[in-house]
């Protein structure tokens, strides 16, 4: 049957189809749906994993098993797996084992624009990258070919664009593959003298992958009627051939190693070639240290950012399109908010109003905090940081600094718990704030071993963040009510001279999440009692707009009270006037 | 269709843009169209502006619209219609929502909501403007602005009724079919007049 299907969907129906039998992750846009589309197959097991390291590993297992695995996550996310990864490179696998990477060109949702292909020729993998969710469908299968063929790991590189793109796709039946299991210590213990052997056999095969890439159909040209050429791969081929339909297109589906036969050969044909590629001159410099001269790259297309058709054609035409209709004056840019309802609002709201204090921050949808009208936060780097970051400038000022981090606990069980640790073991002075909405927002609401629900949503054991945060040794550790604005105000204020590693779990379910009931009575505000002084507004809620004075739009208005609470002369209540 | 028809879908983050292009995608798909479709997820839900590509056509390569190349805008929100507006074709036609929803930005003071109506008419855009909150009274939810604005569309374009009921049936869940088709058909039945310039 013919379906429309995200680029990620269609990695999930690959996997269907090629008979994967366990699938792990991480959620990291873009990359999250492959898993959650994955859980809908009954014969697939799958989970989502505390990280991208956890993660890899459990899939590690599953393919020395002998049966086909996957495991998912965006690019920051394989800075994390990059442990792991080096090393199966070296003891190979048995089932096939693919690794879907996806980067973010544009930065829609992340923290840098990294370039996953560089990672993959440090640690010797091949590289697939699909064009289109038809090509995800078949490379994965491809993937797997490969991976059993010549006994390592691949990766399946996917940009934005083909993750959270939709196009057509043609659906199959599955295979079922199972390779059995052999123990094998040579393969698969790598001490020094059993990765030395390995060691010779994964340059070995990346010889032999060499050989694979020239006659490969995932490299192959696409003739054309003009005389430009271009190189290229992924998202990009795509832009070029809508930008240049008649022109002749290498179109390289395995983009490490590289066919370098093929490649000089189709330069050998044309005065100039481009070579198109989103990111890193990935492409380009390994072609040019092949000797070829006529190539031609980042000298003219950017380095940062997302490609077009426009974008290549101008690039190569040098002329700039005019848009017919053109804006003169400024708009208000619209920045993502939090929620309306939502309990880190009121986290927020209490720091803005503490005064000297640094804040390191963390990655998810309270990363928000950081923009106006809170400004609650001076840092955000990876995933787990900011307990570490926390912990850092505390001793780095000698216990003056007044340090708050903040983290949810998502990311807490993901990789804070180690800086926690950490912390409390150097004696740190610090107050830690677990945002605890009990889901993973910011992807979409996955579960996490604190949730208490697995990716199906059957129940398990729920990991107790306090018992664990007094297991390690926190010097107070405490659950508070991120709604009650007034108290937490005084709490925080006097927790944070107190010496010691502190934890405050701020616990409130997040509003959108279908699993926690809230009984809802809307607020409105009494345009009599109100004074117009404003301080509703400095909540940031997007319920609340000022028209001739504050007004809650009962649409958008999800009942959590906060107003009420900050509102000094009564306006605000759930009565309507 | 000889060339590819180009369709943004713009507004804010939860307003079902998503939902609206898988359900455009699938009548494309069905009348026998290639088509891609690109959305955007992760942080621009949050409440951020928001934008979704619609290609249909013969063969489509890039999932992405350019300045320039949109034949149809279909805005939820008046302020996003304008942020997106360079990429209106000069022929095309903008289908915007008299819907308001102040960004943080406008609603801590920091910049004006502009006068949307006044800038539009000045360009010299070709347009629509549908009466949202009316409409929305009519159907009695407040969550369906999307299929709304997709019977709005479904009357430009020569495409058979059946194709956008059926494609609402497959893509919305089930308890909300109903509310569905009858906001699609309340939409499809607004009293258009010619288009504006
Ligand atoms: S805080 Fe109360 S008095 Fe002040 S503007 Fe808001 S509703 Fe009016
Ligand atoms: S308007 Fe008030 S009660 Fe409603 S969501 Fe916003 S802060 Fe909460």
């Amino acid at each position: 049957m013919r379906r429309l299907m995200l680029g990620n969907q269609a990695v999930a129906r690959g996997c269907y189809e090629a008979g994967v039998k366990v699938a792990t992750a991480y959620p990291g846009t873009p990359s999250t749906e492959i898993t959650e589309f994955i859980s809908q197959y009954s014969e697939i097991y799958c989970e989502w994993a505390p990280n991208e390291k956890v993660a890899l590993e459990v899939a590690i297992g599953a393919a020395i098993y002998g049966k086909r695995a996957i495991c998912s996550m965006k690019h920051v996310g394989l800075n994390v797996a990059a442990d792991p990864l080096f090393t199966v490179s070296y003891t190979g696998v048995n089932g096939g084992l693919l690794i879907a990477v996806a980067d973010d060109p544009g930065m829609h949702s992340s923290q840098n624009e990294q370039d996953t292909r560089n990672i993959a020729k440090a640690a010797k993998v091949p590289v697939l990258e699909p064009a289109d969710s038809q090509e995800c469908v078949d490379f994965v299968k491809k993937g797997f070919e490969i991976s059993e063929k010549y006994d390592t790991p691949v990766i399946l590189r996917l940009t934005t664009r083909v993750s959270h793109s939709q196009s057509v796709v043609e659906e199959d039946s599955r295979v079922e593959i199972d390779y059995g299991y052999k123990k094998d210590i040579q393969k698969y213990v790598m001490m020094p003298a059993m990765a030395r052997k390995r060691h010779e056999i994964v340059e070995k095969r990346l010889n032999d992958l060499k050989e694979f890439a020239e006659k490969t159909e995932l490299n192959r040209i696409e003739e054309g009627e003009s005389n430009l050429a271009f190189i290229t791969a992924g998202i990009a081929y795509q832009y070029v051939k809508e930008a240049y339909p008649d022109a002749w297109v290498l179109k390289l589906g395995m983009v490490y190693p590289l066919p370098e036969r093929l490649v000089k050969d189709f330069c050998s044909k044309f005065e100039k070639v481009y070579i198109v590629e989103e990111l890193d001159p990935f492409l380009e410099e390994n072609i040019k240290a092949m000797g070829i001269r006529n190539a031609v790259g980042k000298e003219i297309f950017k380095m940062t950012g997302e490609y077009s058709p426009t974008f290549i054609k101008s690039a190569i035409e040098k002329t700039q399109v005019e848009p017919p209709y053109k804006l003169n004056e400024e708009l208000a840019p619209r920045l993502p908010v939090l929620c309306p309802g939502c309990p880190h609002r009121g986290i927020f709201y209490v720091l803005s109003k503490i005064k000297d204090i640094i804040i390191t921050g963390d990655i998810g949808c309270y990363t928000l905090g950081a923009l106006s009208p809170f400004n609650a936060m001076d840092t955000c780097i990876c995933m787990g940081a900011s307990v570490g970051m926390a912990h850092g400038i505390s001793k780095a000022s000698d216990k003056k600094a007044k340090v708050v981090a903040v983290i949810g606990d998502s990311t807490f069980v993901h990789s804070g718990i180690t800086g926690l640790i950490d912390a409390v073991y150097n004696k740190s002075d610090m107050l830690l704030l677990i945002l605890d909405n009990s889901t993973t927002g910011m992807t979409g609401h996955q579960d996490h071993p604190a949730t208490g629900y697995t990716i199906r949503g059957e129940e398990t054991f729920k990991l107790d963040l306090v018992s664990l945060c007094k297991t390690i040794g926190c010097s107070v550790v405490e659950e508070i009510n991120p709604y009650n604005i007034n108290e937490n105000i005084k709490k925080i204020s006097t927790l944070i001279d107190k010496p010691g590693v502190k934890v405050l779990i701020v616990k409130a379910p997040c509003r959108l999440h279908r699993r926690y009931k809230y009984v809802l009575s809307k607020r409105y505000i009494d345009k009599n009692k109100c004074k117009n002084c404003k301080l509703c507004l400095s909540l940031g809620c997007p319920a609340i707009s000022l028209k001739e004075v504050p007004t809650i739009d009962q649409n958008l208005c999800l009942a959590c009270g906060m107003c009420e609470s900050i509102c000094r002369f009564g306006a605000i209540s759930s009565v309507k006037e | 269709m000889k060339e590819n028809l180009n369709i943004l879908i713009v507004g804010v983050g939860g307003q079902g843009n998503i939902l609206l292009s898988k359900i455009l995608g699938e009548v494309f798909l069905n009348v026998g169209y290639d088509v891609k479709i690109s959305e955007v997820h992760g942080m621009a839900q949050r409440g951020g502006s928001v934008v979704t590509y619609v290609k249909a056509g013969t063969k489509v390569f890039s999932p992405l619209i350019d300045k320039a190349e949109a034949d149809y805008i279909i805005a939820f929100e008046k302020l996003e219609a304008l942020r997106w507006i360079e990429y209106l074709k000069k022929e095309g036609i903008l289908i915007y929502s008299d819907y308001e929803i102040p960004p943080m930005s406008v609603i801590t003071g920091v910049y004006k909501y502009p006068d949307v109506d006044k800038i539009v008419k000045k360009l010299g855009v070709k347009f629509y403007k549908v009466d949202i909150p009316s409409l929305l009274t009519k159907v009695g939810s407040p969550r369906v602005q999307n299929t709304i604005m997709l019977g709005v569309f479904s009357r430009l374009i020569g495409i058979e009724e059946s194709y956008f009921r059926k494609a609402i049936e497959n893509n919305v869940k089930p308890e909300f079919v109903e509310i569905n088709l009858k906001a699609f058909a309340i939409g499809r039945n607004v009293d258009l007049g010619e288009v504006k310039i």
